[in-house]
């Protein structure tokens, strides 16, 4: 049947609904399992070899050698203004240094911030 | 009656996205319409030349917020054909599903669209909040909402697990039930029937003749599709029909866009079914030897086109891209030429127009001869510095300045 109003009835019972929308900074927003949020890295895992640096499409990662250990150790240091959070350097890192968290809360106000080691 | 000149655009005509049209008014009627292209390049094709075909993957897929697959898709495909990798078949099946989902998420979010270029606001939040449903699912799957980074060279990069696949079924009942009632909706509710019929006319032989592709073809009643033509990934092993239309007008594109809703879900079922067991992906090496690849693929907007020509090293010589929307360009002229001004923004909108992926080039015009200009990137380069030498900022003792010339 052909009429105006047609969504009518359905807004009527949307009424008596809860809110589809989560009021999202007071109310925790879940993210699913396996999520691409922001990079965490085990110094203990890595070797150096630096496929990561060489494989981000965006030059985002560098993988540096710590002074002062024992050990050949090194830490990885992500500009996250430049992380496209495309999961390359996970894939490619043959010891499995790097994985992504569930973390996507990642903004700043001040440029300078966004350059971390992890 | 005389005739007057008005721009529309570039910011914003129809959807939020930049293109110029400049309309020819003669009274409330359009006489004649151009597409003034250039207001959005990105310089992704060069940019592609100096990066590695996996670090590609993810420069192409930003290409398009919304087909970001397809772009992907269809650029892996064509890297696989130069190179002869043969790809798992479950990363085939894989592939298309999220193919078919991405179509979901992004024809739903055209019927929200239309109803928001017609003031048809509670088609627009409705629709826009069962697009939700297909968003979590290929957030599940993928690891993000829009650039799902699933592509990879010689594959896919992610598995579907059984607890997954019956995620997605569950959701694909919901979002059946719920295209079912926007078809009611669309083809009983008199507003947007009487809105869209006659508008953006487009007969069957115009469109053939002006290439348009995709949807609005279909709207026009001819069958042609990529993925019953010319089969990529697992389409040639799926049952599914090529929803078209005999309307030929705005209304045409929203019901073939309805019934292509259905089909996906039909696609999407019968993948998830028959996916065969195996491994994802193949290891392929950095470097692709010498040749050239052409693809195609049937983005929600109509066929995808990539081209790459290899050298042999680890990145491509030359990468060209055409998105839908520049095949379809040619028939908004057509369809917009004739009609009212206050259908522009609809028809626009019809065609489900993707500018940032069309704009290929920068045009200059000197405001003060109305002349207008090509450059090449070292020809802009030297107006630019100069521009800014007249106007007291010296760039030509900087490294900016310096390089190149």
């Amino acid at each position: 049947m052909k009429s105006a109003g047609r969504m009518i009835p359905y807004l009527i019972s949307m009424l008596v609904k809860k809110p589809d929308t989560v009021l999202y900074p007071y109310v925790h927003a879940n993210v699913p399992e396996h999520f691409r949020g922001a990079l965490k890295f085990d110094q203990e895992k890595c070797v150096g070899c630096k496929l990561c640096q060489r494989i981000c499409p965006t030059g985002a990662i560098a993988i540096e050698k710590l002074e002062n250990t024992e050990e050949k150790r090194f830490k990885a240091v992500v500009l996250m203004d430049q992380c496209i959070f495309c999961g390359q350097c996970v894939d490619s890192c043959p010891r499995k240094a790097l994985e992504n968290t569930e973390n996507f809360e990642l903004a700043s106000l001040d440029r300078k911030t966004l350059k971390v080691d992890i | 009656m005389g005739k007057i000149e008005i721009p529309l655009g570039p910011q914003h005509p129809a959807l939020e996205e930049p293109e110029s049209f400049n309309l020819l008014l003669q009274g409330e009627r359009v006489a004649a319409a151009t597409v003034a292209l250039g207001y959005n390049h990105r310089g992704m094709e060069k940019a592609c030349e100096s990066r590695t075909y996996i670090q590609n993957i993810y420069l192409l897929e930003r290409i398009c917020g919304i087909c970001s697959h397809s772009h992907s898709t269809c650029y892996v495909q064509t890297v696989e054909q130069i190179a002869g990798v043969r790809v798992p078949e479950r990363a085939l099946y894989i592939r298309t599903l999220i193919g078919e989902l991405e179509r979901i998420h992004s024809h739903l979010l055209w019927l929200g669209i239309a109803g928001h270029e017609i003031g048809f606001m509670t088609l627009f939040m409705c629709s826009w909040k069962d697009r939700e449903v297909v968003m979590d699912i290929l957030e599940m799957l993928t690891g993000n909402r829009v650039n799902y980074g699933m592509n990879t060279i010689g594959g896919v990069r992610r598995d579907i697990t059984p607890e997954q696949a019956e995620e997605v079924l569950k959701a694909l009942d919901v979002l059946e039930e719920r295209t079912k009632y926007y078809t009611k909706v669309a083809t009983e509710e008199v507003t947007i029937i009487s809105r869209l019929s006659g508008v953006g006319k487009l007969s069957n032989e115009d469109g053939l003749r002006l290439g348009a592709v995709g949807p609005v073809l279909r709207a026009s009643g001819v069958a042609r599709d990529v993925r019953k033509d010319d089969p990529y990934a697992a389409y040639a092993n799926l049952d599914f029909k090529v929803a078209t239309d005999e309307h030929a007008d705005v209304f045409g594109r929203t019901v073939v866009r309805v019934l292509e809703l259905m089909e996906s879900y039909k696609i999407c079922r019968q993948v998830l079914k028959e996916m065969p067991d195996g491994s994802i992906s193949v290891k392929v090496p950095g470097k692709v030897p010498a040749g050239e690849a052409m693809s195609r693929y049937e983005a929600p907007r109509g066929e995808d086109l990539h081209y790459v020509k290899a050298n042999g090293t680890d990145m491509p010589e030359r990468v060209k891209v055409r998105a839908p929307t520049l095949a379809n360009l040619a028939a908004i002229t057509h369809m917009i030429e004739g009609g009212y001004l206050a259908d522009v923004p609809i028809v626009i909108a019809a065609i489900d127009p993707c500018f940032s992926c069309t704009d290929r080039m920068v045009k200059v015009t000197d405001l003060k001869t109305g002349g207008e200009k090509k450059f090449d990137w070292d020809g802009l380069r030297r107006y630019s510095i100069d521009f800014y030498a007249k106007r007291g900022v010296d760039f030509r003792n900087t490294s900016i300045g310096k390089e190149e010339r």
